[in-house]
């Protein structure tokens, strides 16, 4: 019960830390939405359509850089100080679980404007727009657990932001095949049995990952 | 002598190998012809590779239950073990794949999973050199270590089971046994799969003891 409410009181700081620096949040908006920009020039004006695999693979791809970018931050940002003093007063499970919850719902928020940007400015070829939905919902938990104890590791690094993509994008990629695949599955408008033990196994490694995160975190807290 | 038994195994087991496995009779397939028997050689790498890289986090566990410098050498160098006998198979498979399937490299699911597993590894290795304090070196690439195997591990087991494979055993492809109508192959492979694995261990043991003897000089240098 402790847990929980330190939980909370930690992401309710991160929401406040974020709501008054808005310009990291408003900087990683731009991110998505410049992102999906040079997308749109560099195919769309060519006229014509993107084919749906190649819309589906730039999607991911868009979004595998944002949450790169946008958990990144999340260790990153925080001084000596600071975790030093978080040390003293919550468990450190706490701290970790309450990253992950922080960067779910950033990765499912900054997604949610990304899909509707890239829907708008690409074209939308989705046919089964709840799968889909979920199937990224999928996405930013995994990308979030994952990405969240990996910043905790590289924050540890001297080179912090190119051992980032290089720790994280390793691991994303098996969760990537899956998560494409199944959107591949929504693009085509297939039914959801075609996708149910994708998604399981998604949702197994999401699990994974977060028991993970959460019994070695203290180990990486203690130093 | 007593525990040193599984050397000798190995060096048996392995001369055995390499007398059996290039002179015994292999089944007459077509495309496979002659190159079975690179079954002997290429196959066991990653059951090799697996089992040093799991002594790899077996290490790194203990290393943050009680941790000492010993530990960290320990999975260091079986870690580095594992990406060595990674190189192998993948070497011996890109040959292999060359003479029949026709290429060097094709889009399989289980050759993007041994390629995901060296950029875990190099990670862990760029990961490690990025620290200048040894025991924060030694903590924190323990937990990668654990992280990257508990994370992409189960996906190697699972993912080419999802998809289809050019690889025996997967996708709708017949297994090995299907090949092997009269099991004489087993005779030559099970003894391959446990010579290569204890040699994998021999070599981790002796770089090891490498890096002891190291650690050792650089000590007496300091005092």
């Amino acid at each position: 019960m402790q847990l929980v409410r330190e939980i909370g009181y930690l992401m309710q700081k991160d929401f406040r830390l974020e709501w008054r620096q808005r310009a990291t949040l408003s900087g990683m908006l731009l991110y998505v939405g410049s992102t999906v920009f040079v997308c749109y020039i560099s195919f769309a004006l060519r006229g014509g359509e993107l084919p749906a695999p190649a819309w589906n693979a730039l999607f991911w791809i868009i979004l595998l850089f944002t949450a790169v970018n946008a958990v990144a931050k999340g260790f990153l940002q925080e001084s000596r100080g600071r975790q030093l003093y978080y040390y003293a007063l919550v468990r450190p499970q706490a701290v970790i679980l309450a990253k992950i919850g922080y960067n779910v719902l950033l990765l499912l928020g900054l997604g949610g404007v990304g899909f509707a940007l890239y829907a708008l400015m690409l074209g939308n070829p989705v046919q089964d727009v709840p799968l889909f939905l979920l199937n990224m919902a999928l996405g930013a938990i995994g990308f979030a657990s994952t990405l969240t104890l990996v910043s905790g590791i590289a924050a540890k690094a001297t080179n912090s932001h190119t051992l980032m993509a290089i720790l994280g994008f390793p691991l994303m990629i098996p969760m990537l095949l899956l998560l494409i695949k199944v959107s591949k599955n929504a693009l085509d408008g297939l039914e959801f049995d075609a996708s149910r033990s994708s998604l399981l196994t998604l949702v197994a490694l999401n699990m994974i990952v977060g028991a993970v995160s959460y019994l070695l975190f203290p180990f990486l807290w203690r130093s | 002598m007593k525990n040193n038994w599984w050397k000798g195994l190995a060096v048996v087991l392995l001369l055995y190998v390499a007398a059996a496995g290039l002179l015994m009779p292999v089944p007459r397939l077509a495309i496979l012809n002659e190159s079975i028997r690179n079954l002997y050689f290429h196959v066991p790498m990653w059951f090799g590779m697996t089992a040093v890289l799991t002594a790899s986090v077996y290490y790194s566990v203990r290393y943050l239950r009680a941790p000492t410098p010993q530990l960290d050498i320990l999975s260091h160098e079986a870690a580095k073990t594992g990406i060595y006998m990674g190189f192998v198979g993948l070497a011996t498979g890109s040959i292999w794949a060359k003479y029949t399937w026709g290429a060097w490299w094709t889009n399989d699911p289980k050759l993007n999973g041994a390629a995901i597993a060296m950029l875990i590894y190099g990670a862990y290795l760029v990961l490690r050199s990025s620290f200048q304090d040894e025991q924060q070196r030694a903590r924190v690439s323990a937990i990668y270590n654990i992280f990257a195997f508990a994370a992409a591990m189960p996906l190697f087991f699972i993912l080419p089971r999802l998809t289809a494979s050019l690889h025996p055993g997967a996708g709708g492809n017949p297994a090995f046994a299907k090949y092997d109508l009269d099991s004489n192959m087993r005779l030559v492979f099970y003894p391959a799969v446990i010579g290569w694995t204890l040699l994998g261990f021999w070599l981790a043991q002796l770089a090891s003891r490498v890096a002891f003897l190291k650690q050792k000089v650089y000590d007496k240098q300091l005092a």
